[in-house]
């Protein structure tokens, strides 16, 4: 994974050699291990899934409600198509779409949260006001709200997640931006006369980047819970496209039969488990005293 | 608050010191001042969201306010658009959209064909029955487990009350209340299923909204116990939401506590165990905790939204689950804007007590 790559070598020589020592024991963890294993089998199911499904996802073909059986693994839904084959058929949205919100939200909250951070004045205001206000709503609640103004759909819920995801990346940004700000070789690189788009991108960025990134991770299980909670409210995917959350929707008018909705749950319960199992043990690898300090150390 | 401007280090250093000023004298009152301010602003903000959401982000808003079949009618949308100003400039669109929220009228619900604010108002006391009940067990909870793991640090029951949080918080909360619902309720059938009350009992005479107080006050002591019934399972699945994460911050509080100088020198001059942990580390500990559980009551409600249509309860989540179905736009706006400003005061409640705990985040 990138997210092990120290950043340049300058900042933190202290930070650096511990982390060195501390990786393989933090990958050695049972729960980083299981995280690993679950991700990786989500991910070769997700690309066995291309190729080939038992029955086609949303094919109407077999009888309805019938309980998990030889033929039907986890059983059929209310319009007779293979739970299995729509779980797998799943992965493709409930895998790559959160992660794919989950970069988008880093990357705009970063800028902006940057940008406010080292320009400050009015940018700032008018920026940490933006997140002021998305951060008054509870999350889900705020998603739905925009979601449905949209309109239901996997790219407007998709725009409603980086809606409301964006200012964590943009606070904490901002607060590291203002720590390394005042850093002697930031100061010295002005001095010298770099500009301060330049000094922005080429000494702030990448000294700060860590953090971020273990945020991300730690948000990819987030997104997954957020974006299966609006296919739950009918605010996600449209209809027939399998996925996870919208699943488990179904079960709720069919809760005699079980594996509906069951199984899919624990797919999300499992992939969200798996990436907060990981971006535990990063966290703890990038060891919260030795962050506290790079930040410390900067001011 | 954010430092506007984090560059002013040094520079202004307080000058006037002979003539005090009535808020340097008071610190606490200004705290509140300030405070109080900033939560109306950011009430200001939510309304100016919902109505951003309600009238300039769908292509049609008269359409998606009327919904589908009414929006057919050239003659409704005409009537709709003039009665809310849809054809004036956008402020003042926004200044008719304000007048209507002082005057409670939150435009009407295209399913029920209540007008949103009634069909709130009697949703709300189901909701926060519930909220409030899953919210104080867990914090209890979270206090007791987060204490406990961060005293033994590194014991069997930390681990299990780290990972067991890290469970708590991954588990999908509208999947979790459907398996509880399917094993306690429809399989095993130790609770009765949906709804707040089983059919051949009337709710209480209404003073609080919540039907355990009001059966109680009304000494109605069948219903009282049926209402309870009714009210374990919502409120464990919420519990069990809320707990993994508040569990994880009380053993973080107290972990950072305990670092302290304090607490070692408490201990070392021979106090006994209980009284360090009473006066001394929970005290401390307190702070944040309570933050964390003012914040947690937004989480509570979210979780509300996704498990109430399940157990059929009947408050401001279902009414919102099937407003988001039904894509009943003012229904749905309606309760955002309500758990937004719910949201607001709360966090407002939480600063005020925060302030008063603590005199340290006054000077800020």
């Amino acid at each position: 994974m990138t997210i092990t790559d120290p950043t340049p070598t300058e900042t933190a020589p202290i930070t650096d050699r511990r982390r060195l020592v501390r990786w393989p024991q933090a990958w050695r963890r049972p729960l980083t291990i299981i995280g690993g294993v679950i991700i990786a089998f989500w991910v070769i199911v997700a690309i066995v899934g291309i190729f080939w499904t038992p029955y086609p996802p949303l094919g109407q073909i077999a009888p309805r409600l019938s309980a998990p059986s030889g033929e039907h693994l986890l059983g059929t839904d209310s319009v007779g198509r293979d739970v299995l084959s729509r779980i797998m058929a799943g992965a493709h949205v409930s895998l790559p779409v959160p992660i794919l919100v989950v970069a988008l939200s880093m990357i705009l909250g970063t800028a902006l949260g940057a940008i406010a951070g080292y320009f400050g004045r009015v940018v700032d205001e008018v920026i940490m006001r933006l997140t002021d206000l998305v951060l008054a709503f509870p999350t889900i609640i705020l998603a739905m709200v925009v979601t449905a103004a949209l309109g239901p759909g996997l790219q407007n819920a998709v725009i409603a997640l980086l809606a409301v995801s964006w200012p964590s990346y943009a606070r904490v940004t901002r607060s590291l931006v203002l720590g390394a700000r005042g850093s002697e070789y930031v100061v010295s690189g002005r001095l010298m006369g770099v500009s301060a788009w330049r000094s922005l991108t080429r000494d702030v960025l990448p000294n700060i980047l860590a953090p971020i990134v273990v945020l991300a991770t730690m948000d990819i299980g987030n997104a997954i819970l957020l974006l299966s909670g609006l296919s739950f409210l009918g605010l996600g995917t449209v209809p027939p496209t399998p996925e996870w959350g919208a699943m488990v929707s179904e079960g709720v008018e069919q809760f005699s039969s079980w594996w509906i909705a069951t199984f899919a749950g624990l797919a999300i319960f499992s992939v969200v488990l798996a990436f907060n199992f990981l971006g535990d043990s990063l966290r703890d690898a990038l060891d919260p005293r030795a962050q506290k300090s790079v930040e410390g150390r900067a001011v | 608050m954010t430092a506007a401007s984090p560059a002013a280090g040094p520079a202004h250093d307080p000058r006037q010191e002979g003539a005090e000023r009535w808020w340097q004298r008071f610190p606490l009152a200004r705290y509140v001042l300030v405070r109080l301010v900033v939560s109306v602003l950011l009430i200001w903000g939510v309304t100016l969201v919902t109505f951003v959401l309600t009238n300039l982000v769908p292509s049609n808003p008269a359409a998606a306010a009327l919904g589908e079949r009414a929006a057919s009618n050239p003659d409704t949308v005409k009537a709709f658009e003039r009665q809310y100003g849809l054809d004036q400039p956008v402020p003042q669109q926004y200044v008719s959209y304000l007048g209507r929220l002082v005057h409670l009228n939150l435009g009407q619900s295209t399913q029920t064909h209540n007008a949103v604010w009634d069909d709130l108002r009697s949703a709300f006391p189901a909701t926060a029955e519930l909220a409030v009940t899953a919210l104080v067990i867990a914090a209890v909870l979270a206090i007791v487990l987060g204490l406990a793991a961060a005293l033994r640090r590194g014991s069997i029951l930390d681990q299990v009350v780290r990972v067991g949080s890290l469970i708590g918080f991954s588990t999908p909360t509208f999947w979790l209340a459907l398996v509880i619902f399917y094993v306690f309720s429809y399989k095993l059938g130790w609770f009765p299923g949906s709804g707040r009350l089983d059919p051949q009992f009337d709710p209480p005479p209404q003073r609080t909204g919540f039907y355990t107080i009001d059966a109680l006050l009304a000494g109605q002591i069948a219903v009282f116990v049926n209402a309870v019934e009714h009210l374990v399972l919502p409120a464990f699945v919420l519990v069990l939401y809320t707990l993994g994460i508040l569990t994880r911050f009380c053993r973080t509080a107290v972990l950072e506590v305990l670092g302290n100088d304090y607490v070692t020198a408490a201990r070392a001059k021979g106090l006994p165990r209980s009284a360090v942990t009473r006066r001394y580390i929970l005290r401390a500990a307190a702070v944040p905790i309570l933050t964390m559980i003012g914040l947690t009551f937004a989480s509570v409600l979210s979780g509300a939204v996704l498990t109430e249509t399940v157990f059929a309860w009947g408050g401001i989540g279902q009414y919102a689950y099937k407003a988001a179905t039904t894509l009943d736009l003012q229904a749905i706006m309606g309760v955002g804007l309500l758990i937004g400003i719910i949201y607001v005061v709360v966090n407002f409640i939480v600063d005020l007590l925060y302030g008063v705990l603590d005199p340290r985040v006054r000077d800020r």
